[in-house]
């Protein structure tokens, strides 16, 4: 073997028209590592993973109970309300409602307050489609071209804006905070602004260039669920109307499951609520807009505070409290059985 | 009419085979036959039936009409065939051959249609249709349309590499020079321009562009040495000759040019050794055969020039016709690739279906009651279900790999590059690399399992040389020094230098024999080499100043060679006299007769007349018909027998020399017999051998030669290699049979433990298991148990030899052909028909049953050599044995007459650098050497089929990984088809992200884990491909490219808003971990549970190393010391010259007179006339 492969090498050397290169990569002996898997790489293997899987799973439990979330159902609450709602020929009546709550503990930290939907299809292939991105970015273009349809013009040819399945189902029920304080009601204060990614406020949603908002969306009309044209969404916020409007940006992000809750506002950690949520009876006023009994959907309302590794669902935790202790579980197994027929192994060469 | 002796002669009902001839393959016309007569049938009514059948066979024989020097004769309307409608096309073809498949305008079409002929890419043209439809459009357009494309687009550059390739091979040939007379004159014509009738000048050394009539070349006789060995691999020159009218008319260019006879011969058939046709001229009739015809392939040698007409040219000659037709090989593995194809269509049908019914059951459920869901388009439920159908089958077409073909492919095309690089299957002798012509099937050689090889330029190197003797007991040819020392240490060559003759080529180590001869001491080693310099056909040809011999048979040439290396060289021959030189001083002998080979003889004599007047007649032969003629008392009788044995023993071929005074007036009673029998009209050849026999005996012998047909290098440990891997060698050979089974215990095929049957034995074996079946048919029940039995009891060690006559005979391919004659003369009624019609049926079951009979028989033998067979029948054994055996084949050859087999098998390997190239580009791969087959069966054939499977695993895993997403979201969506990853990811997923690391596992992988050989390659790809995913995501993800297409990038920002969450990365790392670790636990429990045999090769490398040697060097041990007489004589199939001698024909002193020429009448190939 060896002598072979020095002559052909030599003869590389002094080659011919025709001799292949002598090179590793053409004759295959790139240096390569060869994962073996020795007894010592694959318990060290098995015991490290585990080790690392069960501190890490130990912490993110720890971390996930010591988050405080509070979590208000108040569909059935505002039963009045969502009959109201079942009925659509009643759109344009108000209806208000009021929910208590006590917080037994202080929800210290920033508190952010949700609202939830269950059994809200956002995920639906069609529903997803039904957008238009460029008339979002604020230019003016022809909807019924795109997959906003049915809403994307109205019969007269008005078309909507913004037009799609998504923003016509815009969540519209308002949620206000009201801290029940020595018999006094403080409004807890909320911010609606900074609650979305910054690409999706400054580069993806775009109002159409104007001097001023309502000439912007001249010649559009709202969708036919709103209740107000999209340049009346924030009335107090130039920033935070029409399009980059936030209650709007974070809804025309579809959730990916049926059940899931959006960032409604932060609380604004000032006066009395520096350091969170003080301990006490809290009232939610809402205003029920949104109906859902239809298709047995659920709305929330709710707060919930955040750490290092985000909301309060365990779930990431124990699977990993569970991997890391099947794969320490798997390295003794292994151990045994090796030290077992290593032990026969040696008989047998003995013999 | 000819003298020539018909193989067919020998094909009576009951005869035995013939192991000597070769059967010429005629199945062909068999069929022509067959498939003509239905036709000829319709055609004709009643009525005029018994006329025209009467003209039917003459017609028949010779339809194919020729006129030289007329190309308007052949565009005549008679001569058109219909082709298309009432498009008309000459049946004479052009010379031009055509090997491409596409040109400049038919390129796109008929390779997209190629392309789409693939299911994978025709599936993926209907979803792109399907995509168009906006109802049920669930992914966008470019996801099925940029992978298609590059797809596509890849092939198609294969595919015109190639073309471009064969392009350029046409144009090669095509465009070859020629000499062609043009308006009365020899102009350089190229090869493509050459017509039938047109008469063309052939120069020495050049091939033969068509199949041509000779009419006359520049040796007397217009005689003309071919060598022919691009058709049947032989390499020793073969004669032709002219007819004896053109040969005498048709000299100058002028006359040439009026030249306007008219030849009426067969169609074109694949015949290589049959032609049969009628010249007219001068209103004259000239019978012609195949003596008389260049076929296209061969190559002019020793003559300066010669002319010739055209009679076939391109796709007509028999070259071409005998090439077959090319088979496009598929794998295993692509047959299996497919059926998952089909499979995965099947599955993916199923699982829209069910996710459509989901979707419809969620549409009443729950879809109808939402209404922000609401689209205005008033569709039941089920009808929505129905769409969805579409969708999900849009949506999970990411099953269905589509750059599956593609990278298979790719890898199939790096592993072809590999085998092209590899040195180790480099031969720098003849500088040729090795090379994989047909890039599709490398994973097929892991899976080989029957090897078909030819002998002569595979096996053996077609090389003779003298290697031993043994003169008057006293054997020669080890290594020894001038006192007759062995010395085993050096090996020092002899030193030919004192000899003027010498070549300079030749190796002989026993310098004891040199001092013998020069000392001169011993009569009987003079003798010895005076007899090999006087007695043989060769002839001889001085250019330069060098002596070149032209030998019948290597054998000769190699005992001429000797001869003349050792002081006796043969100078020069006239009719009657030959001229030597002895140790320099030239003498010259009267030649009175030359008693020629052939192979009943088994031996051939002279009988030469010194200067002193004693006769002495000179013979060479087997051992076996030697010993029969020897006088009574010989002295060194047992002395040779010994030496014999121990040249058989180390597989050298032997030949018996012996001598004979004659006294003078037993001679002239003998040449007056010899006369008579000689000028005998019937029975010449018998008349002859009789006489032959009577001047042959009580000969003394003088010793015997031992000829090394060498083997090439490695080929006994290369068998031994591959048998130890399972793999059957079956050896076809054209040769003779005791050559072929010399040959076969050189290679260490066949052992003296080996018991070897013959055809005879086989056929009573084939015979009675064929009545037993058929006794059994009726009573099914334990037929089948039975039916398998072993042909042979005991486990011994067991060969085959089996000639091609009795396979023919065996297999039942003769026979029919009188039947199906007589056939066309009687009239049928429906009632004989259909019992022909049964009969005939009966026949094929019964053929059929007889060939998987032994088929099983043949795979009992440990090794099976068939001798004496035809290209034909070659290629019939190879798919015998595919077809039977279900096997993966591989059949290896050097010469045109492998080229068949080399198509039939699976796989054909062709042994390149040597002369003809027939056998290369007819495979599938070629190098120099049989030894690489090892390398390439063992390391490439198992790397590739490893690396092909493992990549399929690899790749349909990461598929259904990637596409089963896709249900599982769907139970999340109210199975709304919408998917979970985005559009871009998807497009990209399978042409970027992930195909990478799988392609490299297929191209480096090397045994063992999933991926056991991590190259920086490997790495490299792997971290390339999570780069290039991170980087084309924050590309598609950015703000930049959504300003610029908002709807075709919604993405913007998703990825590092995402990417920032701890929680994500959390989860990746926890499943990665989850996904290894079973893994890993398995393999290694696995591993040491039950360990494989690499496992454990891999754990302790040293000590297997150690035993393996010790496992050599024990084999080595094995093989010495075998001593069994094995009589092999050095005589190749062919007879000698000794006819073209005696004719006087072939001296090339100066042309003969004619009158000399056609006084003599022994010519056994003289041109027959017919008036």
């Amino acid at each position: 073997m060896k002598n072979k492969k020095s002559s052909a090498s030599q003869e590389a050397e002094a080659c011919p028209s025709r001799c292949p290169d002598n090179s590793a990569f053409k004759q295959q002996k790139l240096p390569a590592w060869k994962p073996r898997l020795t007894t010592a790489s694959v318990l060290s293997t098995f015991f490290l993973t585990g080790a690392f899987c069960l501190s890490v799973g130990v912490s993110l439990i720890v971390a996930a109970n010591s988050v405080r979330e509070i979590q208000v159902d108040y569909t059935d609450k505002c039963s009045n309300c969502s009959k109201l709602r079942e009925n659509s020929s009643n759109w344009n009546s108000e209806c208000l409602c009021s929910i208590n709550f006590t917080l037994a503990e202080d929800m210290l930290g920033d508190v952010f307050m949700y609202y939830g939907l269950q059994n809200f299809y956002q995920n639906h292939r069609r529903y997803v489609l039904s957008r238009s991105d460029e008339q979002l970015l604020g230019r003016n273009v022809d909807v019924q071209n795109s997959y906003c349809a049915p809403f994307a013009a109205y019969q007269n040819g008005t078309p909507m804006a913004p037009c799609g399945a998504i923003a016509n189902s815009l969540f519209n029920d308002t949620i206000d905070l009201f801290y029940n304080f020595d018999s006094s009601v403080i409004q807890v204060p909320l911010l609606r602004t900074g609650n979305s990614w910054w690409t999706d406020k400054h580069v993806k949603f775009r109002n159409p260039e104007s001097h001023n908002l309502s000439a912007a969306f001249a010649g559009t009309a709202r969708p036919p669920y709103w209740h107000k044209p999209v340049y009346l969404l924030d009335e107090e916020d130039e920033s935070n109307n029409g399009y980059i409007n936030e209650d709007f940006i974070i809804w025309m992000r579809v959730s990916a499951f049926a059940t899931f809750k959006n960032l409604y506002r932060r609380i604004s950690r000032k006066g009395q609520f520096t350091d969170g949520l003080p301990a006490g009876n809290y009232t939610f006023h809402i205003s029920y807009n949104f109906p859902v009994t239809k298709f047995k959907g659920k709305k929330y309302v709710i707060l919930s505070t955040m750490v290092w590794s985000g909301g309060s669902n365990p779930f990431l935790g124990i699977a990993y409290l569970v991997c890391g202790a099947a794969a320490t579980l798997t390295g003794f197994i292994i151990t045994a059985i090796h030290l077992k027929l290593r032990k026969k192994k040696t008989y047998f060469q003995r013999r | 009419m000819s003298l020539e002796r018909d193989s067919e002669t020998t094909f009576d009902e009951d005869s035995q085979p013939n192991d000597e001839v070769v059967p010429y393959s005629d199945d062909d016309t068999e069929d022509e036959l067959d498939s003509q007569q239905p036709a000829i049938e319709a055609e004709q009514n009643q009525i005029n039936r018994s006329t025209k059948e009467s003209q039917e066979p003459l017609k028949k024989d010779c339809s194919w009409q020729v006129k030289a020097n007329d190309r308007h004769f052949h565009e005549q309307p008679q001569f058109k065939r219909k082709i298309f409608l009432c498009f008309k096309k000459s049946k004479y073809a052009g010379n031009a051959i055509k090997t491409y498949k596409y040109n400049l305008v038919t390129f796109l079409p008929l390779n997209l249609f190629e392309q789409f002929k693939r299911a994978a890419n025709s599936y993926f043209l209907v979803l792109l249709i399907l995509q168009a439809i906006p109802q049920i459009s669930t992914l966008s357009w470019y996801t099925t349309l940029v992978p298609l494309l590059l797809v596509l687009g890849i092939t198609a550059v294969k595919d015109l590499v190639d073309d471009i390739v064969r392009h350029r091979m046409d144009n090669e040939v095509n465009n070859r020079a020629c000499e062609v007379i043009r308006e009365g004159r020899f102009k350089s014509t190229k090869w493509k321009d050459i017509k039938v009738g047109d008469i063309i000048r052939l120069k020495k050394n050049s091939f033969v562009p068509a199949d041509i009539l000779l009419l006359s070349s520049s040796e007397p006789n217009s005689l003309c040495y071919v060598e022919t060995a691009e058709l049947d691999g032989e390499t020793n020159l073969k004669f032709k000759m002219a007819l004896e009218i053109t040969d005498r008319y048709l000299q100058e260019e002028n006359a040439m040019a009026d030249f306007n006879g008219l030849i009426e011969c067969e169609e074109p058939n694949n015949r290589l050794d049959k032609f049969t046709g009628t010249l007219f001229w001068r209103n004259r009739s000239y019978a012609l055969d195949a003596d008389k015809i260049l076929l296209r392939g061969c190559k002019i040698r020793n003559t300066d020039f010669c002319h010739g007409v055209v009679i076939f040219a391109g796709a007509d000659t028999k070259i071409m016709k005998n090439s077959g037709k090319t088979k496009f090989k598929r794998t295993k593995i692509d047959s299996l690739m497919n059926y998952m194809v089909y499979t995965i269509f099947v599955v993916l049908i199923l699982l829209s279906a069910g996710l459509a019914i989901g979707h419809t059951y969620w549409e009443q459920q729950i879809g109808n009651s939402s209404w922000y869901l609401y689209d205005a388009q008033d569709y039941s439920p089920p009808y929505r279900g129905f769409l969805n159908f579409w969708g999900y089958i849009i949506v999970l077409n990411t099953m269905v790999p589509i750059s599956l073909y593609v990278s298979v492919e790719v890898i199939r095309l790096g592993q072809s590059y590999f085998i092209n690089w590899d040195l180790q299957m480099y031969y720098p002798e003849k500088d040729t690399a090795a090379k994989a012509r047909t890039t599709t099937l490398n994973e097929q050689l892991g899976q080989i399992h029957y090897i078909f090889s030819d002998k002569t330029g595979t096996l053996t190197q077609n090389i003779m040389t003298f290697k031993k003797c043994c003169i008057n007991g006293q054997r020669y040819g080890d290594c020894r020094d001038a006192a007759g020392q062995l010395a085993s240490h050096r090996e020092q060559q002899v030193d030919f230098s004192w000899n003027m003759y010498a070549d300079g080529k030749f190796l002989f180590y026993d310098h004891y024999l040199i001092e013998q001869i020069k000392s001169r001491k011993e009569p009987e080693i003079q003798e010895f080499f005076l007899l090999l310099a006087i007695c043989h056909t060769v002839m001889v040809d001085v250019s330069n100043g060098q002596i070149n011999y032209q030998a019948a048979s290597p054998d000769e040439g190699a005992l001429v060679t000797a001869a003349r290396n050792f002081g006796y060289v043969f100078l020069s021959r006239t009719q009657n006299t030959i001229t030597i030189s002895e140790m320099g001083t030239e003498r010259t002998y009267d030649v009175l007769a030359i008693l020629d080979f052939n192979s009943d003889r088994k031996r051939m004599s002279v009988i030469v007349r010194e200067s002193n007047g004693r006769i002495r007649l000179y013979c060479k032969g087997a051992d076996t018909v030697i010993f029969e003629r020897l006088q009574p008392r010989n002295l060194k009788r047992e002395a040779t027998e010994e030496a014999l044995d121990v040249f058989a023993s180390e597989t050298l071929r032997t030949l018996c020399l012996c001598y004979r005074d004659i006294s003078h007036d037993e001679f002239e009673a003998w040449n007056k017999k010899f006369m008579e029998a000689s000028v005998a009209t019937s029975n010449r050849d018998e008349a002859l051998d009789k006489v032959y026999e009577e001047i042959e005996k009580d000969l003394i012998l003088l010793g015997a030669t031992a000829i090394e047909d060498k083997l090439q290098d490695g080929v006994p440990e290369t068998i031994s290699k591959l048998s130890k891997a399972d793999i059957k060698i079956w050896v076809l050979t054209g040769d003779k049979k005791e050559t072929a089974e010399n040959i076969g215990f050189s290679c260490e095929l066949l052992t003296d433990e080996t018991t070897i049957c013959y055809g005879e034995d086989i056929s009573g074996l084939l015979q009675t298991r064929l009545e037993n079946q058929r006794n059994r048919a009726g009573s099914t029940t334990h037929s089948s148990l039975r039916m398998n039995e072993p042909f042979f009891q005991g486990s011994r060690n067991r060969a085959l030899i089996i000639t091609g006559s009795w396979l023919n005979e065996i297999l039942l391919e003769k026979k029919k052909k009188k039947k199906k004659k007589l056939k066309l003369k009687f009239p049928k009624t429906q009632e004989e028909k259909q019992k022909q019609n049964e009969k005939k049926r009966r026949a094929e079951a019964y053929k059929e049953q007889q060939q998987k009979n032994f088929v099983d028989l043949a795979c009992e033998c440990k090794a099976v050599i068939c001798c004496r067979v035809t290209p034909k029948q070659k290629a019939m054994v190879v798919d015998l044995v595919k077809k039977y055996k279900k096997a993966i084949t591989l059949a290896i050859g050097d010469g045109a007459n492998d080229v068949n087999m080399i198509k039939t098998a699976h796989i054909g390997v062709g042994i390149s650098g040597q002369e003809g190239m027939q056998a290369v580009m007819s495979s599938d791969y070629s190098f120099g050497q049989f030894r690489y087959l090892q390398r390439l069966l063992l390391v490439h054939g198992r790397w590739s089929y490893i690396r092909m499977c493992k990549f399929l695993r690899y790749f349909f895993y990461k598929n259904f990984a990637f596409t089963l997403v896709h249900i599982w979201y769907s139970f999340f969506n109210g199975f709304s088809a919408q998917t979970a990853y985005e559009d871009w990811f998807i497009t990209l997923y399978n042409v970027l992200y992930s195909s990478l690391p799988v392609l490299l596992v297929g191209l480096f992988d090397q045994i063992g884990l999933d991926t056991s050989y991590w190259t920086f390659v490997n790495a490299f790809s792997v971290f390339g491909s999570i780069a290039i995913y991170f980087g084309v995501t924050f590309d598609l993800h950015s703000a930049g490219i959504h300003v610029l297409f908002p709807s075709t990038f919604q993405f913007t920002g998703t990825a590092p808003n995402a990417l920032r969450q701890l929680y994500l990365w959390l989860t990746m790392a926890l499943t990665i971990a989850v996904c290894l670790l079973p893994v890993v636990a398995q393999r290694f429990l696995s591993m040491t549970i039950c360990p494989s045999e690499s496992d454990r090769i891999q754990k302790n490398r040293k000590k297997y190393l150690a035993e393996e040697e010790q496992w050599q060097r024990r084999q080595s041990a094995f093989r010495r010391g075998v001593s069994a007489r094995r009589s092999a004589y050095a005589f190749s199939h062919q007879r000698g010259y000794a006819d073209l001698i005696a004719s006087g024909r072939s001296i090339r002193k100066k042309r003969a007179p004619l009158d000399a020429v056609l006084g003599s009448t022994t010519g056994g190939t003289a041109a027959a006339e017919t008036s």
